[in-house]
């Protein structure tokens, strides 16, 4: 299935594709995309694993920006 | 300007104020160097902090690092002036990217801006305020004068225009009264009226184009996966690069070392690729959302890109390069006046609700009598029998006129003929034909003139009808008689034919051509805002019914990549050039700042003209 977050404080678009490199190569993630301009992310994955998935995309991204949010 | 936007300014000016005052100043040794320290600490404070963050999490080569080690780097050579300049150009370029993405933002939630805040909702005769999410089927609203219309509907009151150009693009207003159906989104001008709501909010028309717009940005075009795989690479190399010079003429060759960390120091403040990253995403958002103020709704930037390689453009005939409904064309009685005919067959056909009946019905126009009407016999698959004025009558297709003795005539028209016998002496006939839009052969020139190489045309109708269209049109390609499963084979053979760089665009109007339409590279359906199936097979979707709105696409396509193109090629370009002179040593630090923010603003700066896409 396939869900859309709101990203919080994306501050810069090289970031962003890091970030969508990164959240595609954690486990069970289909497809993820992220537009720096919509500040946008969706992700494509099983469903019954999203809530871990989420997660682990949480702590990328932090790590990629600290104080970047995914908001529901 | 946001809060956050002004303390930038702010910095950025008092900054620049001290750094002034800092080149003023004579001064030199430590003391030059807190002069200058003061306006870099305010300007950097941040990009410092962050990048050290970074490094704490194993990130580097982020921005802030790139300009953190630059900067410091400058300072340690004693080039203050520069360091203070890059930190500062940076937050200028950075403000100016901030400023500039916000606004396309806002100039696409702007035209994207009818989303209904509340709608009138009438029960039990009260009105009252809700949202529109809380409207159910079968209710309903009152629309006033002036405010937007909250949910799709059916008018049962009030004669009013609406406006249907956030919809459509369109600005004429639409006359609309009792009966007719009115999409959500469009402007209510001049009178009161009730409207019976026909679909939840979220199934909306307002609510389907908006998450289409929004939803577009996820999907990323070619140009975009590769700038940022470029990126990737990008960066990496050019701060080893920057290593590379900084160390090894000075240990190899005993150069000298100051000279040598200058050098690298250009490559660090043009090893980010800023100007790409924002640039080429900022170009297909604006050219995403400029189409979409004119009612063309593209669904990813990759089917933007497709678009603007199109090749060959396939048009289905029914509803896409013709109106779809039965008009009477021609009517050609045995002798007597036209209208004589025509009146006949309307009396004989007024019980039935067929629309080949009810063309004949439109076309005689004047009020049907129903008295001299006795009665009516449907003869299935042949026409109808009724009693007119006394007399038999008998209307309908050739095999009827053979069954009862009547020697039709047959016609050298396109479309379907409908024979009249009256007591069974043949009379005449009526033909009524689907007529071409009035576009239609605009639509097909003008592709011609963009250097589409093949128009086709695919039917399920008969030769002649087709060809008769074709010819007219100028389409390159007809291919009638064609149940639908065998247009999607025709597709794939077209498909066959195509350079490998083209790409094939069909164009449907979403009624059972779902399958074609999810084959072709590109698929188009037009008019098709009230189907679900249509918008969820279609890659792009025209919010109203014309066909030469699929130049205007191209067009818009073209120009967008245009300018993706300009920025991809201008900003590579400029900071290969930059590396080079850098490395030779004829490039100074301030160039390096403009290829890295200079460049970046130029690249903002022209992305942005794909939002103004009216030409």
């Amino acid at each position: 299935m396939r869900k859309v977050y709101k990203l919080e404080n994306l501050g810069c678009a090289n970031c962003a594709a890091k970030m969508e490199n990164a959240i595609r190569k954690i486990e069970g993630v289909k497809d993820a995309s992220i537009s720096f301009i919509t500040q946008r992310l969706t992700i494509e994955a099983d469903e019954d694993r999203f809530d871990d998935i989420i997660e682990k995309a949480q702590n990328v991204c932090r790590k990629i920006e600290y104080d970047c949010r995914i908001v529901g | 300007m946001t809060k956050k936007q002004k303390q930038n300014l702010i910095r950025i000016l008092t900054s620049l104020v001290l750094f002034l005052v800092a080149a003023l100043i004579p001064s030199d040794g430590p003391l030059r160097f807190f002069v200058f320290l003061l306006p870099y600490a305010v300007i950097g404070y941040d990009v410092l902090y962050s990048a050290a963050l970074n490094i704490v999490h194993g990130q580097v080569f982020d921005e802030n690092f790139l300009m953190a080690l630059a900067t410091v780097c400058a300072l340690a050579i004693g080039e203050y002036p520069e360091a203070v300049a890059v930190m500062l150009f940076y937050q200028v370029g950075e403000l100016f990217q901030d400023l500039a993405v916000s606004k396309s933002r806002k100039s696409i939630a702007e035209l994207m801006d009818f989303r209904p805040e509340s709608a009138l909702l009438i029960r039990e005769g009260v009105e009252t305020k809700v949202l529109p999410e809380e409207v159910g089927v079968g209710e309903t609203i009152v629309v006033k004068p002036g405010e937007r219309i909250p949910l799709d509907g059916i008018v049962r009151e009030g004669l009013s225009s609406i406006d249907t150009s956030a919809l459509t693009g369109e600005s004429r207003p639409i006359d609309i009264g009792p009966g007719e159906s009115v999409l959500s989104g469009s402007i209510n001008l001049s009178g009161v009226i009730k409207v019976e709501v026909t679909s939840r909010y979220e199934d909306s028309t307002v609510a389907r184009i908006l998450e289409l717009v929004e939803s577009a940005a996820s999907k990323k075009a070619r140009a975009e996966r590769f700038i940022t795989r470029f990126a990737r690479y990008y960066t990496p190399s050019v701060v080893a690069a920057a290593l590379l010079l900084a160390v090894v003429p000075p240990l190899l060759f005993a150069q000298d070392w100051s000279q040598w960390v200058n050098r690298a120091l250009i490559f660090l403040v043009v090893s980010c690729p800023c100007a790409l990253v924002i640039s080429v995403p900022l170009s297909f958002f604006g050219g995403i959302g400029g189409a979409s103020r004119e009612g063309i709704l593209i669904k990813g930037a990759n089917y933007l890109e497709a678009l603007s390689k199109a090749e060959i453009v396939v048009f289905d005939k029914t509803g896409t390069l013709t109106e779809g409904s039965f008009t009477v064309s021609a009517v050609h009685p045995e002798e007597g006046p036209e209208a004589e005919l025509l009146d006949i067959a309307a009396h004989a056909e007024s019980y039935s609700n067929h629309p080949i009946a009810s063309s004949i019905v439109a076309a005689h126009g004047g009020e049907i009598d129903k008295s001299r009407v006795g009665e009516i016999t449907e003869l299935s698959g042949l026409g109808v029998r009724a009693r007119i004025d006394e007399r038999l009558v008998h209307v309908g297709n050739s095999k009827l006129m053979e069954q009862i003795g009547a020697s039709g005539r047959d016609c050298d028209r396109d479309g379907t003929i409908v024979h009249i016998a009256v007591e069974d002496k043949y009379k005449g006939h009526i033909v009524i034909s689907d007529r071409v839009k009035p576009d239609a052969e605009k639509a097909v020139s003008e592709l011609r003139r963009l250097g589409i190489s093949k128009t086709v045309m695919l039917t399920g109708d008969s030769r002649k009808v087709a060809e008769a269209v074709g010819s007219l049109l100028k389409i390159d390609e007809t291919r009638s008689e064609l149940l639908p499963d065998k247009k999607v084979a025709e597709v794939e053979k077209l498909l066959s034919e195509k350079s490998k760089s083209g790409t094939l665009v069909f164009v449907g109007d979403g009624v059972n051509d779902a399958p074609v339409l999810a084959r072709a590279d590109v698929g188009i359906a037009m008019g098709a805002l009230g189907s679900e199936a249509a918008i969820e097979a279609a890659d792009i979707v025209l919010t109203d019914d014309k066909p030469s709105k699929i130049a205007r696409a191209i067009v818009l396509s073209r120009k967008t990549m245009r300018i993706v193109r300009q920025n991809i090629v201008f900003a590579l370009a400029f900071k290969a050039a930059v590396l080079v002179l850098g490395a030779m040593g004829l490039a100074s630090i301030w160039l390096a700042v403009f290829a890295d923010v200079g460049v970046m603003v130029l690249a903002i700066l022209n992305s942005t003209r794909t939002l103004k896409s009216k030409s």
